[in-house]
């Protein structure tokens, strides 16, 4: 039996909840793509600390485990898909592109749609093909100017975020991006209640700002 | 109460309802509609003449002998934000229930207002006859917590040597609001560094009280402490925009200090 064997039991026959977390752990710094069916299990266990661990895992492993994830997303409880989103999320991975902007938008938990609205600004778009980058920017954009209106301060901060990324992004090929977002800015800028937001908005404007010299 | 809080959840309250609930026979009725005028922060004319009123309610009784309508009243006065509720809060801070002095301190807090400081200092002092402990913890005779960080609010500095002596309290939770009430009296690193350690604990529940209490003093120092302890990302950012509204506030927008920018990307990344 591998080592790797040996840690992929211990998930299995964990029996209490600290066990779990250690033996997630363990597989996950074991970074290897045999033990992501084990870590994809992991976030169904209900328990937070090993699904913490799973995630970090499965992101660190990045492409491998893209789709894996995605055939395993609709039959779960609504527990694990929350996690598996935070996992697509972070791996940035265009095949992800409809899980997150659908999450973004209408997932109701805060912690979800901040995740998912973070990950449409950090997608590596050069991995699709170059005639449709621009298409699915232009939903990754769609969907985070109405994201940016979310109730919940976080998620549009993950808006702002997300929203500097796409602007830096595309700046060069799509000026008319760059102006729709600087006005969504301009007009957060102006308007939103949060002090917090504000300062967020008045950050990114700097670095837009600085990328484009 | 809870059952009274289970039957009404469903039902549609309007204002005047709530109002006029407030006068029901029905004590549930009353409790459930004091708690929702404050969740809803209905201010109109009479509501705070009302829950002044019911801060004096002898008729709600738990079987411990408190007050659970003028807990709700105490606690949804603070919320409305009408300052001729601070005579009868105060009054409130000598009552029988130790969760109606909860509320009431917690309640001056917001209101802002210095008159009741002398007060709050006697009972940091237990002098006030007639108060009982927590019906949960009998060894704390008074809401210790509330009543420090409602000093430290107040920017009570007659306070300090009284808050000083809570340092070592054997509850954590009141050490750590005397350390947040006297970095917000004195400005004194020493008190917001022992926050910090707070977040290397070995309790889950500390560091999160903890966290809350640096992003209520807006600690810059704690930022990076505040990323890496174990707790949830959701009340690590909570704490951190904590930091970044304090930073904001003294360099005024659009200008953004070097600590402003370090606490964003902090944030950045816990998303």
């Amino acid at each position: 039996m591998t080592d790797i064997q040996t840690l992929i039991r211990a998930v299995d026959e964990a029996d209490s909840s600290t066990h779990l977390l250690e033996a997630v752990q363990a597989l996950a710094i074991a970074h290897t793509q045999a033990a992501i069916p084990s870590l994809i299990a992991a976030l169904g266990y209900n328990n937070p600390g090993a699904a913490v661990a799973a995630v970090d895992g499965l992101i660190r492993l990045g492409e491998p485990s893209v789709l894996p994830l995605l055939e395993q997303l609709d039959g779960y409880n609504y527990g694990a898909r929350a996690w598996a989103v935070r996992a697509l999320a972070g791996i940035g991975d265009p095949r992800g592109l409809t899980i997150l902007l659908h999450a973004a938008q209408n997932d109701f938990a805060m912690s979800v749609r901040r995740a998912a609205t973070k990950g449409l600004g950090s997608i590596h778009w050069q991995k699709l093909e170059d005639d449709r980058i621009q298409s699915a920017q232009l939903q990754a954009l769609e969907a985070l100017l109405h994201v940016s209106q979310d109730h919940e301060w976080i998620v549009r901060y993950a808006a702002i975020l997300s929203l500097q990324s796409l602007a830096i992004e595309g700046s060069k090929s799509r000026p008319d991006w760059l102006a729709q977002i600087q006005t969504r800015l301009d007009e957060l800028a102006e308007t939103d209640e949060s002090l917090t937001i504000r300062a967020r908005v008045r950050l990114a404007q700097q670095q837009i700002q600085n990328a484009r010299v | 109460m809870s059952d009274s809080f289970d039957n009404f959840n469903g039902e549609q309250l309007t204002p005047a309802q709530a109002i006029e609930n407030l006068r029901s026979l029905d004590l549930g009725l009353r409790v459930y509609a004091a708690w929702w005028l404050g969740k809803f922060r209905v201010n109109q004319p009479g509501v705070v003449e009302r829950l002044i009123e019911a801060l004096e309610d002898e008729a709600d009784r738990t079987e411990a002998g408190g007050y659970p309508l003028r807990r709700n009243a105490a606690r949804a006065l603070g919320k409305l934000g009408d300052r001729r509720a601070v005579p009868a809060l105060i009054t409130s801070l000598s009552c029988a229930d130790f969760y109606v002095r909860e509320a009431a301190a917690q309640s001056l807090e917001m209101l802002d207002d210095r008159t009741c400081v002398p007060v709050l200092i006697q009972l940091l002092r237990n002098e006030i006859a007639g108060t009982e402990p927590s019906p949960v913890k009998l060894d704390l005779p008074q809401p210790y917590e509330a009543i420090l960080e409602a000093l430290g609010t107040l920017g009570a500095i007659e306070a300090i040597p009284d808050a000083k002596s809570f340092l070592d309290h054997p509850v954590n939770r009141v050490q750590y609001s005397a350390a947040r009430a006297l970095y917000q009296l004195t400005d004194d690193r020493q008190y917001g560094d022992r926050l910090i350690q707070a977040l290397k604990g070995a309790d889950l529940q500390l560091r999160r009280s903890a966290l809350a209490d640096l992003g209520a003093i807006g600690y810059l120092p704690a930022a990076d402490a505040i990323a890496e302890t174990l707790a949830e990302n959701s009340l690590k950012l909570i704490a951190l925009k904590g930091l970044l509204e304090r930073q904001v506030g003294e360099t005024n927008l659009p200008d953004l200090s070097d600590g402003a920018i370090k606490v964003m990307t902090l944030m950045d990344s816990l998303l």
